[in-house]
């Protein structure tokens, strides 16, 4: 059984584009999938039909076997985290508050609550004593990346998804960054889907690479395969 | 300035009082006010189509003036009526639309992207609104509450008007002596209250905003509520100490609360009960609706009024008439009507003592003859009573240059001597009269009935307590015009306090 599955789904924005037509895509337990296309070619919409802030027109989209149609909206939430294009931390709540929010709607204890956010920042390799009581504000841009990768799989969810993650950072800290999302994959081995129009962060990070063009996938291969790859749209999105 | 500190010293107690009924208005009605305007603002805001019926309908009722605003709610049961309760009401409903208002702009404020990850971490309805969106609003509505709290402030000093108490009592106590340090001894505490109030939610909000730090906010809310519970205390220790068993009203002129307080320490000495006073009550209209909802169990009224303004039928002139006529309506409805008091009080046609002597005037008919050069000056009541203007200006064939001013009637005997205006209707035992030489005109056609002072009670209060009765009958007879003439004289002039004049005078009575 796949961890995602997204059999012959059609997606419609209300302003009447078509963004996803006739789509499938699967995807397994513990991969790492790049979803790579232009602006507007329907990454944010593939991830919000998983979590199910969208449904899909026609067509079905499979967690864990399960339509989300069928999943309980909160309880599908729950179990997949999500880390936003524009990370949206909560402003009101330090970093530690940040982390726990998940783990307090499920209701966690206290004592597990704290345990956890400790375990969290050692994960993304922030010093409990000196971030957990920061203010979002008070965070460099790559800090806050990571702390949105903690909140997102606080509550420990088999399934994380990533909107252009590190779209918004320098160089040097997006390649640092890439390589502790290694680190931390390695030791959760989470199913994660990424969306990105980078094709360099696609090959950084992916064990699996999508290409978007005209609401369909026109290649889905391993970053070699992808590499190899002789398709002039394929090819385009390198030079991009 | 020494009047004013001399005023204070001598009625600290009341001052207290009168202060901490302030306070508990504006802290009570602002309570109320959150707990409706915030849960309205939510709902608005969940619902843009609605929003702007609902912040429309609370800006009218902002508009409304206060004073308009007591008077649509004497009528209605439960929250109407004079008193406390219905100022409260009125309180709310203008600290309603700056709450509502900055609920609605702090939650549609909320960061669209913040918004999304509480939804996409599986949040429900109530849970974003409570972890996210509500926590972000707050400092917003903080304003929206200091905003509404000071002008609480403001809005309360009207409520005295409809005997709710607070620092509006000096206030109309000072408009209707014409005494501006009694004025600014309710006036000054007011503005400075408002300041205050200004000040410490300032503060809250400005700790809530920018030190997002939980500890310190926790601090802020725990000083407001700390300063939010001191007042209930404050406020609620003086409710209580100042509910009686009678409670007396008067309307807010001088010569009222003069006879209020007539009635109140007669109630005192004869029975030893205790007495509440609403004293500067807003008018007929107002003590006649508290009469009869039980809010005021008596208060003095004048028999050529309860006959036109109460009862609207014709005035007639014959006194002994009027009196039998007004007592048997005031029967059939449930109150009693009582000896009246030995003085009667009608309308007196005034011109400046200066203008009297150069142009001779001594009668209205003389007046008629010279009004087309004069302005006059007339309060609302006279204006609209139909034993009032309307019908003086027919039989007497009067003519002004311009419509009449419409103003405060204590107001109108400075605007007469002073000059803004040139004829006046003030009342017949007014003490400013001597003291602002003025010159009352002969009633030589008999137009105006006879207002002979009388104590009105509700039957059911006389049943229960027959030695109110026996009291306030005693009173019958007691009170000359020249004695009455004298005593608003010692208040409005010679800027005596009325308690202690009438202490003094019962001392002689008796």
């Amino acid at each position: 059984m796949a961890a995602l599955e997204f059999r012959d789904v059609s997606f419609t924005r209300p302003g009447g584009t078509r963004v996803l037509e006739h789509f499938d895509l699967r995807v397994d337990d513990g991969e790492v999938v790049a979803l790579v296309g232009r602006s507007g070619a329907g990454k944010t919409t593939i991830l919000k039909l998983i979590n199910r802030l969208l449904e899909p027109d026609s067509g079905e989209v499979l967690v864990e076997g399960k339509s989300t149609r069928e999943w309980d909206a909160l309880v599908l939430r729950r179990r997949v985290g999500y880390v936003l294009q524009d990370i949206g931390l909560f402003p009101h709540m330090n970093v530690s508050g940040n982390i726990a929010v998940v783990p307090r709607l499920e209701r966690w204890t206290a004592s597990r609550v704290d345990a956890r956010v400790g375990e969290m920042l050692d994960l993304i390799g922030l010093d409990r004593g000196s971030f957990a009581a920061r203010w979002p504000d008070q965070l460099s841009g790559g800090q806050r990346q990571r702390v949105g990768v903690a909140r997102a799989l606080a509550a420990d969810p088999p399934v994380l998804l990533m909107d252009e993650p590190f779209g918004a950072l320098d160089p040097v800290t997006r390649v640092e960054l890439h390589a502790q999302f290694a680190r931390i994959q390695a030791r959760v081995r989470k199913t994660v889907v990424i969306v990105t129009h980078d094709m360099h962060e696609a090959f950084a990070m992916a064990t699996r690479i999508g290409v978007l063009d005209g609401g369909r996938l026109i290649a889905y291969d391993t970053p070699e395969s992808v590499r190899a790859s002789g398709d002039p749209r394929v090819r385009q999105l390198f030079n991009a | 300035m020494t009047r004013l500190f001399t005023f204070w010293a001598s009625h600290a107690a009341e001052f207290a009082g009168l202060l901490a009924q302030h306070v508990l208005l504006v802290v009570v009605s602002t309570l109320a006010a959150i707990l409706i305007g915030v849960p309205l603002g939510v709902f608005a805001s969940r619902r843009p189509r609605l929003s702007a019926p609902i912040v429309g309908i609370a800006n009218i009722v902002q508009t409304i003036p206060s004073l308009a605003m007591f008077g649509f709610l004497l009528p209605v049961p439960l929250i109407g009526g004079v008193g406390a309760r219905a100022a409260i009401v009125v309180l709310i409903l203008y600290g309603l639309l700056p709450i509502v208002r900055t609920t609605i702009a702090g939650i549609t404020g909320v960061d669209a992207t913040v918004r999304e990850a509480g939804i996409a971490m599986g949040m429900t309805q109530g849970e974003l609104l409570r972890i996210v969106e509500l926590p972000l609003a707050l400092p917003s509505i903080a304003a929206g509450v200091r905003v509404a709290a000071v002008v609480g402030v403001g809005s309360a000093t009207i409520a005295a008007a409809i005997g709710a108490g607070g620092l509006g009592e000096y206030i109309y106590r000072g408009l209707s002596m014409v005494d501006s340090s009694v004025i600014l001894a309710g006036a000054i505490p007011a503005a400075l209250l408002a300041l205050a109030v200004d000040g410490l939610l300032l503060w809250v909000e400005h700790q809530l905003s920018t030190r997002r730090r939980s500890a310190s906010r926790r601090t802020a809310l725990a000083a407001a509520a700390a300063v939010v519970a001191v007042a209930l205390v404050a406020g609620g220790t003086a409710a209580a100490r100042s509910r009686g068993a009678i409670v007396v009203g008067s309307k807010n002129f001088t010569e009222q609360v003069i006879l209020g307080e007539l009635v109140a320490q007669t109630i005192e000495r004869d029975t030893g009960m205790r007495v509440q006073r609403r004293l500067n009550l807003g008018g007929t209209l107002i003590c006649d609706r508290a009469l009869i909802t039980g809010d005021v169990d008596v208060y003095v009224e004048y028999t050529g009024t309860a006959l036109t303004a109460v009862f609207h039928e014709p005035a007639l002139t014959e006194s002994r008439a009027v009196f039998e006529h007004v007592r048997e309506q005031y029967a059939r409805t449930g109150r009693t009507l009582l000896p009246p008091l030995g003085f009667d009080n009608t309308f007196a046609i005034l011109v400046r003592g200066k203008d009297a002597r150069s142009l001779g005037l001594r009668t209205i008919d003389d007046a008629a003859r010279v009004a087309q050069r004069w302005r006059a000056g007339f309060g609302y009541e006279f204006l609209e009573r139909p034993d009032g203007y309307p019908g003086l200006a027919k039989a007497y064939g009067l003519r002004f240059a311009g419509e009449p001013h419409v103003m405060d009637l204590t107001l109108s005997y400075r605007a007469l001597s002073s000059g803004q205006v040139d004829l006046i209707a003030g009342d017949a035992t007014a003490g400013l009269i001597s003291a602002l030489d003025l010159v009352q005109l002969e009633d030589n056609r008999h137009y105006f009935p006879p207002y002979d002072a009388a104590p009105v009670a509700r039957a059911q209060t006389l049943l229960k307590y027959p030695q109110v009765r026996d009291a306030l009958e005693k009173l019958g007879g007691r009170v000359s015009a020249a004695e009455m003439r004298r005593m608003n004289y010692a208040v409005d002039a010679e800027h005596k306090d009325a308690a202690q004049i009438v202490r003094e005078f019962l001392a002689v009575v008796r």
